[in-house]
């Protein structure tokens, strides 16, 4: 008998343990059933990719937002932001949430991943048409940036943080090798000729990365090699195996192999801006992603221009983009559209360039003062913007991460020493397979 | 009334077991049948709901040249990393077992890469192996070697990876070999003396011996962690270059959150799961039975 405190003790533990979890769950997730109070309360889940204090800034976006009192249907609108990780953890919260019937409102995921989750997500086309509001901002953005929301006529996502690929020089040792540090190298050849006075012991002409976003940097040289792409627009092909993608490669490889002005082997994404900032190469291929980071670390002269071209000036844009989901009410939907519309006004578009060294999306950003001020003070800032003109839709297709890898492996492999011609054929004879389903 | 009490310790002896046993079925026995179940379905991007494919998936596992990549190279990454960290382990347990000046500032030393979290370890060491301006290319300048890109070469990065495993995990398995040589009770080592055996043979007959609990221990910790951690990998190679430091485990996590490809992902954790069942067997079975617990 004296053991029956203890036996009712271990109970009411255990049951208060599993009461614990049950809890936990449910109110997680709370937040995306239909409100049907005088309020809509939106959940956003969000990346981050970039350093810097990028949460911060978003919660006083949304804190600013929700004070504003935008309704809809006479109902407040507020907004939750939720930090979902990098762009890969954010994608597999939201499949996961999307799987088991929780989805948020609306994320902002990777523009290129709009054929793993079509399913999932509804296009923007109706909204547009019934708001002149959004009309006039879709009109605005940069046309570029508009490439890869759109698929089978069709409008899905809305550009929010994005990117293109830049050149990265360095203006003391285009100095010291007798080049004028105004003027960067505009085609391939000129690299060559470039890097060759600027490579000396201890010091490379040029360095281009191979691995996280290498298929980018690659997909840029393809670009600039011909005048088509490494996809089809309706994400159901790939063209690895073209004439001007195995030259292309044959390119990157020949800058370390036969010129001798970049390092052997496979560079790393995330070294070769060290390398730059820390004066071991002359120049470099990255995302416009660095230039905050490249401004704030080095301590000479840098510049940045349009990526050299060979049969043209190319490069693929890059970043993510606001998707709104389906499994929500449309008032709901409506509400999302609202928050994007506050979010992508002109100003605060420009706020968030200067913020995060993100591109601004609309075009009259450039015109507000704020955003004038920062280019002048920061002309480097303007080039990727003026680079735009010449973007190209960024490699997306269904199995996108399937085939980015085939791609990937492909380049790392002829980087290694493997025929080119052989590793971008099984590449694409590979991703065929992996398509088939979806033709 | 006998029987009564029995029923009452044995319910007592449940209740006691009921909250582990609730998470070892939640979060173990649970996701183990349900990967096994998960492992005959297709379950990727292309079907709506998981279509049953019978072995169809073992079968693609065994043609996928990625897959058969990552387990050679598991294969060479466990016989690179568990016998030398262990040995390593025990080495410097050794060395720093000694009452000399500035032994706590070697075990210090041994132990702080045990301390700091894999991820950051990783990106410490991707910036030792950068070429030119690393830490281990300004050694090999000094001997007159040029640079080497070792985390961008097909043919030196698994090794490059093997190395910074080891160098994590030494320090990890010294502490318990310290622990262990101090428990060894001096009379052993002084009555072999006045025996006449020499410092070797004194090693070989009681010091080994002794510490064979350690060593099963800590063979057993390395062995999982050569097919677990996986941190390094995300930070420094991501499998690259083209597979060659691809490990079993990066593979599984690759299909299932970058591909979302889950009946590849279950297939291959099958896999896995079958070569430590039949490892464990063999630890425990062939030489538990030898050694010598005091």
């Amino acid at each position: 008998m004296k053991k029956a405190p203890v036996v009712v003790g271990l109970l009411i533990l255990f049951i208060s343990l599993l009461s614990a979890c049950g809890g936990g769950s449910s109110e997680t997730n709370s937040g995306n059933t239909d409100s049907d109070g005088d309020t809509i309360d939106l959940t956003w889940y969000y990346p981050v990719n970039v350093g810097g204090e990028v949460t911060k800034v978003i919660d006083d976006y949304a804190e600013s937002f929700n004070k504003e009192g935008v309704e809809v249907n006479g109902k407040k609108v507020t907004v939750e932001p939720v930090y979902s990780g990098n762009y890969d953890e954010s994608m597999t919260k939201v499949q996961t949430a999307v799987k088991n019937g929780k989805a948020p409102d609306m994320a902002v995921l990777l523009s290129v991943d709009l054929f793993q989750i079509k399913d999932s997500i509804i296009s923007l086309d109706e909204m547009i048409a019934n708001d002149s509001e959004a009309q006039e901002m879709m009109d605005d953005f940069f046309p570029g940036f508009m490439l890869n929301s759109e698929a089978e006529g069709k409008t899905w996502s809305v550009p929010f943080q994005r990117s293109t690929v830049l050149l990265y020089y360095n203006k003391d040792m285009f100095k010291e090798a007798g080049l004028d540090p105004e003027q960067a190298p505009t085609t391939w050849d000129e690299v060559v000729d470039y890097g060759e006075k600027l490579t000396k012991d201890g010091q490379w002409g040029i360095e281009l990365p191979a691995t996280i976003s290498g298929y980018w940097i690659y997909q840029a040289l393809a670009l600039q090699n011909g005048d088509g792409n490494l996809m089809s627009d309706d994400g159901k092909e790939v063209y690895f195996d073209t004439k001007e993608a195995k030259d292309a490669l044959q390119y990157w490889i020949d800058l370390s192999t036969k010129h001798q002005i970049m390092p052997e082997g496979v560079l790393d994404w995330t070294t070769v801006p060290t390398d730059f900032i820390e004066g071991k190469t002359a120049m470099m291929l990255s995302t416009t992603g660095n230039l905050t980071n490249v401004k704030n670390n080095a301590n000479f002269e840098f510049g940045v221009a349009f990526l050299p071209g060979n049969e043209r000036l190319a490069t693929p844009t890059g970043g993510g983009n606001f998707y709104i989901f389906k499994d929500i009410s449309e008032e709901r939907q409506l509400a999302a559209m609202e928050f994007i519309k506050w979010i992508a006004q002109p100003e605060r578009a420009a706020e968030w360039s200067i913020d995060t060294g993100y591109i601004a999306t609309r075009q009259s950003s450039y015109e507000t003062p704020e955003l004038k001020e920062y280019t002048n003070s920061f002309p480097q800032a303007l080039t990727a913007m003026e680079q735009l003109e010449h973007a190209y839709k960024e490699i997306s297709v269904y199995e996108q991460g399937k085939i980015i890898k085939l791609l990937q492996d492909a380049i790392q492999a002829a980087i290694n020493g493997d025929d080119e011609n052989a590793t971008l054929d099984k590449a694409q004879e590979e991703a065929e397979v992996l398509l088939k389903p979806y033709q | 009334m006998r029987k009564g009490k029995r029923m009452q310790e044995n319910t007592m002896a449940w209740l006691f077991l009921l909250p582990s046993l609730i998470f070892l079925i939640l979060f173990t026995l649970y996701p183990i049948i349900k990967t096994v179940y998960l492992s005959f379905f297709q379950s990727d991007l292309s079907t709506d709901r998981p279509i049953y494919v019978g072995l169809t998936n073992f079968k693609m596992m065994l043609e996928d040249e990625v897959f058969r990549k990552a387990f050679i190279n598991n294969f060479w990454f466990a016989v690179g990393t568990i016998p030398t960290s262990v040995m390593l382990g025990m080495l410097l347990a050794i060395l720093v077992n000694r009452k000399i000046k500035g032994t706590s500032l070697a075990r210090t030393a041994f132990f702080y890469p045990v301390v700091i979290p894999m991820v950051s370890a990783a990106f410490i060491w991707l910036f030792f192996y950068t070429p030119e301006y690393g830490m281990i290319n300004k050694l090999l300048h000094l001997l007159g070697i040029g640079d080497l890109n070792l985390l961008g070469n097909s043919s030196t990065v698994l090794i490059a990876i093997i190395v910074m495993v080891i160098w994590k995990e030494a320090g990890f398995f010294m502490i318990f070999y310290l622990a262990a040589l101090q428990n060894i009770p001096k009379e052993l080592l002084e009555a072999s003396h006045i025996d006449g055996a020499s410092k070797w043979m004194q090693f070989w007959k009681i010091v080994f011996p002794l510490l064979m609990p350690t060593t099963l221990f800590s063979v057993v910790i390395a062995t999982t962690n050569a097919f677990k951690t996986i941190d390094q990998l995300v930070v420094m190679t991501q499998g690259g270059p083209n597979n060659a430091s691809n490990l079993l485990l990066y593979y599984i996590y690759e299909s299932t959150f970058r591909f979302m490809d889950y009946g590849k992902a279950a297939t291959a954790t099958v896999v896995v799961l079958v070569i430590m069942i039949v490892i464990a067997a063999i630890q425990f079975f062939g030489t538990d039975r030898k050694i010598h617990y005091s």
